[in-house]
């Protein structure tokens, strides 16, 4: 048996460069000639836009020109950004413009583009264009906008109700009529932005010469830029290619086409010279996608042991003034809410409204996060009504293992049944429970109670849909050189999808994974391809890449055998040759098997195989996977500031089979520590009339170092069996169950005041307020 | 409006010598005149870190300061602390060890202020690793990774000088 490379804890080969300054990333890429952007931003949340006057900007010496609406028709095909829509049918009103012809719609939406020699003299000029602004009133607050003869977010739209959705099965209304208890919750749920650390950026260049346009990129999803440039510019795959360098982090903010990339490709297009536009953090808080506002009301029916029997309710969702992605969050948050439990009644009803916001899409957990908030919070619900221990409940209403795999009463997004493929959700408590020592928990909190001081313990459980299709691509290829060398659709933005990849591949080819090449995210390497959202780049990319290397495998020992005059049975693949078992000096390099199926002269080839050592697969996996996990937190609270300490975190998780249980930790921290700062700490300010508040990390807090504890980790693995690896996806596991687990806690350690919290994020004022309240109320 | 002054600096051991508009700030001018592109941008008001860079020896954020407070310095980047052989940093090879780094934008801002903070602080405590990085914002990695390369970075580095003695 050969060394697996699948499941070694394999160092990233993306690491040298990062860690010596020679990565790079978009702003890192200078070009000769190369013209930068700066944009003219409406600060007004909504206003028709009178008339803009570019003659100052323009005489301010190294500027190049002034884009506005007006400029738009000379190249594109239309002034909004294309989207699939599938069968969608919405307002035509909500779908994003590239620049605002007459009214804007939020603060920050640009209005004009400036191009200058800098970014110094674009921003200089950017200040000079004057705009005739005539403000309107705004929508700000969803609960508002969505009642009958509210302030509208587009004039010419009827009303601000993009779409309502119902999530149903069962029959709610007996199940509630017969249940022994009804319990009532309403909740404000609130997600900011994605804020990775690097900003969105893009650099555009166009050729006369063969009509070419080559842009480069910090995005998640290449493909998807590329065909909305396409059909902006009315050319087909071979008049756009784009290009992702480095990614510094997206978490579902570069998962859109924004005006910006439209009009930084109109730019180059004119202009015939590189432009470049780079996201400061301002124009992050402004006009980068956020996730934002939910309002949700709940009822939960139940038995007299506390038994589901039913969920009901409604849920305003703030979907900001323009649809930039159709109605993922909203109707994953009215699709999630039952995650890994029993619940043979539900029914949900979603208001999508607008506001006059910059447009809601999925952040890392997409819509999952405020789902499991929920539900956690109607199951301590029953605890407390019914005197029961938190994990007891849970424990009661988990699907049982001997149910999987478990066919939910829900149909997915798509309409198709929920099948949870694997898993064992009640083992994955128990295992948290005790590793968390849960048992001995009374006993902490009553010694830390005698010395004044306030402990907690809270847990959730979660099940998160990955592995969303409907394929990515993979392409194995081994060059003349002997290099063997993957493209893929799937992305690198930190997750180490490139050396994971490597693994995969290195397990078939007998090549170590550090000397194979990696390209993930060139629309020019491999024409379709998906990208990375959604956890579903090991799944769908990685399975890939493993058929695909079998292939390349399959085929190289066919042509060795051939020309070595031995069976392929006899064959292995080892260190860069297909050898004969047993006597490796009958051997064929892949440098030689590679030159032999691309033409080269003086070998003959089996009849039966085709040219090229590659195989590009395409994988479809047959249904999306589910990753599962279960989280106990220990918090301590501190009644005099609101402060709240994180002493303990233990989760287990079970995202299937592990390529490397290294990465996977890593996304598992980080999606968690991504779910404490959207649970203690991120909040997007917006006042009453829909200006934002918080536009600097100083106001508006990510979590840092000293807030974080270690994490401890337990690998769950129940092998997926809808893709040939049995890998789930990651990438969001951590983040969903986090408010949940963590809000329980507090409330727990704040048990004595009689605190209830109906909200998240949760801030230590408002803790004290609650803590206040509940002594008065005592 | 675009007046220049000559300055001279010296950047990882290099002299450099300039004529930059008096507006630049040092990260734009390490950036975008120098090419020392490994110093990131992360918020451009002092927040996140990122841009973290030795000036004189002490760390500094270099999207705070003009290219011209710089005059007469002594600069440090990320690009820097390998050896000329390319032999890694014990920090820079304790990151790759322990996963210390995801998109790796973070990463050189990270770098920067642990090479002063173990300098000051050769045996440290995690709490005290956690306090010296709370200034310096990571999205990707939740800081586990990084915490445990520091520390484990600081053994590397008093191994090393206890060999040198
Ligand atoms: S870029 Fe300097 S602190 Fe963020
Ligand atoms: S590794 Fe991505 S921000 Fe730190």
């Amino acid at each position: 048996m050969t060394e697996s490379f699948i499941g070694a804890r394999i160092g990233r080969f993306e690491d040298r460069a990062l860690l010596t300054g020679q990565g790079q990333y978009l702003d890192d890429i200078h070009m000769a000639g190369m013209l930068e952007m700066a944009f003219v931003r409406s600060p007004h949340p909504h206003a028709l836009i009178r008339g803009i006057d570019a003659g100052k900007a323009l005489a301010l010496p190294g500027v190049h020109a002034v884009y506005s609406h007006a400029d738009l028709a000379a190249v594109l095909t239309a002034d909004r950004i294309p989207q699939d829509k599938g069968g969608a049918k919405f307002p035509d009103t909500t779908w994003p413009v590239v620049l605002p012809k007459d009214e804007t719609c939020f603060v920050g939406e640009p209005v004009a583009a400036v191009v200058a020699e800098s970014r110094y003299i674009a921003e200089d000029a950017a200040a000079l264009v004057e705009v005739d602004y005539e403000p309107l009133q705004p929508a700000a607050d969803c609960r508002d906008a969505a009642a009958p003869g509210a302030p509208k977010v587009h004039l010419e739209a009827k009303d601000n109700i993009v779409a309502e959705i119902r999530a149903d099965y069962g029959d709610c209304t007996a199940a509630f009529a017969a249940a022994d208890h009804v319990f009532a919750i309403s909740l404000k749920q609130h997600r900011g932005a994605a804020h990775s650390i690097e900003g969105r950026g893009i650099i555009a260049s166009y050729s006369a010469v063969g009509d070419e346009m080559t842009v480069w990129a910090s995005v998640q999803t290449p493909h998807k830029l590329r065909n909305g440039l396409m059909e902006l510019f009315g050319v087909d795959e071979s008049g756009v290619r784009v290009i992702v360098p480095d990614v510094g982090g997206a978490f579902g903010g570069k998962n859109v086409i924004y005006p910006e990339d439209v009009m930084v490709a109109v730019a180059a297009r004119l202009l015939e010279r590189p432009v470049k536009w780079v996201e400061d953090r301002r124009e992050h808080f402004l006009a980068a996608v956020q996730e934002r506002d939910q309002y949700w009301d709940l009822e939960i029916a139940c038995d007299g042991e506390g038994r589901i029997q039913g969920v009901r309710g409604k849920i305003i969702h703030d979907q900001g003034a323009y649809t930039m992605m159709g109605l993922h969050t909203p109707h994953n948050s009215a699709i999630a809410v039952p995650g890994p439990y029993v619940v043979p009644n539900y029914r949900i009803d979603v208001v999508v409204t607008e506001t006059n916001k910059v447009g809601c899409v999925p952040i890392r957990g997409a819509g999952y996060p405020e789902a499991c908030f929920a539900m956690e919070r109607l199951l301590d619900e029953i605890a407390r009504g019914l005197d029961l221990d938190r994990a007891e409940v849970r424990r009661r209403n988990l699907i049982p293992a001997d149910q999987m795999p478990y066919e939910h009463p829900m149909k997915t997004r798509e309409g198709t049944p929920t099948i949870y493929d694997t898993g064992d959700f009640p083992a994955c408590q128990v295992q948290a429970l005790e590793t968390a020592d849960y048992a001995g928990f009374a006993t902490r909190q009553a010694r830390a109670r005698s010395e004044g001081r306030y402990l907690g313990i809270g847990v959730s459980n979660m099940v998160k849909v990955t592995g969303r299709g409907p394929f990515e691509s993979g392409v194995v290829r081994v060059g003349r050189s002997g290099r063997v060398s993957i493209y893929t659709g799937a992305m690198e933005m930190g997750q180490g999808t490139k050396t994971s990849l490597a693994q995969i591949c290195a397990e078939h080819l007998g090549v170590p994974p550090g000397e194979i090449t990696v390209v993930a995210g060139d629309t020019g390497a491999v024409l379709h391809g998906i990208g990375g959202y959604g956890s579903r780049q090991t799944v769908t990319g990685g399975s890939s890449v493993h058929l695909a290397a079998i292939e390349v495998r399959d085929k190289a020992l066919k042509v060795a055998a051939h020309t070595l005059e031995v069976s392929e049975r006899d064959l292995e693949l080892k260190d860069g040759e297909a050898r004969v078992k047993g006597a490796p000096e009958l051997s064929m390099s892949l440098a030689d098997i590679a030159k032999a199926l691309s033409g080269a002269k003086g070998y003959s080839l089996p009849k039966e195989v085709t040219p090229w050592l590659q195989s590009c697969v395409n994988f479809r996996p047959p249904d999306v996977t589910y990753a599962n996990a279960a989280h106990v937190v220990e918090v301590e609270v501190d009644i005099g500031t609101g402060g709240v300490r994180i002493l303990r975190y233990v989760m287990a998780n079970d995202s299937g089979r592990l390529i490397n249980p290294t990465l996977a930790e890593g996304q598992l921290v980080g999606g968690t520590v991504h779910g404490i700062g959207n649970t203690l700490f991120e909040w997007m300010g917006y006042d009453e009339n829909a200006q934002p508040v918080t536009t600097t990390l100083a106001d508006y807090l990510l979590p840092t170092a000293a807030e974080v504890p270690n994490f401890e980790i337990i690998h769950v693995e129940h092998p997926s069996t809808l893709n040939p690896l049995g890998v789930k996806g990651i990438g969001e596991a951590g983040t969903v169950p986090v408010a949940g687990a963590v809000i329980s806690a507090i409330e727990h350690a704040l048990e004595p005041f009689g605190v209830r919290i109906a909200e998240a994020p949760i801030s230590p004022g408002r803790l004290i307020e609650l803590i206040a309240a509940g002594k008065q109320g005592s | 409006m675009t007046e220049t002054r000559k300055i001279e600096m010296t950047v990882n051991g290099v002299r450099h010598q300039l004529e930059i508009e008096t507006r630049v700030t040092l990260a734009d001018c390490l950036r975008h005149h120098l090419g020392l592109t490994g110093t990131h941008l992360g918020c451009e008001h002092g927040v996140c870190g990122a841009c973290t860079i030795l000036v004189d020896g002490q760390a500094a954020r270099s999207c705070l300061m003009l290219a011209v407070q710089a005059d007469g310095a002594a600069i440090a980047t990320v690009e820097g602390l390998a050896g000329d052989d390319g032999t890694l940093h014990p920090l820079q090879q304790a990151f790759h060890d322990n996963h210390g780094l995801q998109c790796g934008f973070c990463t050189p801002g990270m770098l920067m202020t642990l090479v002063e903070f173990l300098e000051s602080n050769p045996d440290p405590s995690e709490t005290e690793v956690r306090e010296a990085l709370s200034g310096n914002l990571c999205r990707c990695t939740g800081y586990q990774g990084i915490v445990a390369a520091a520390l484990d970075a600081a053994q590397r580095m008093r191994a090393q000088a206890v060999g040198l003695s």
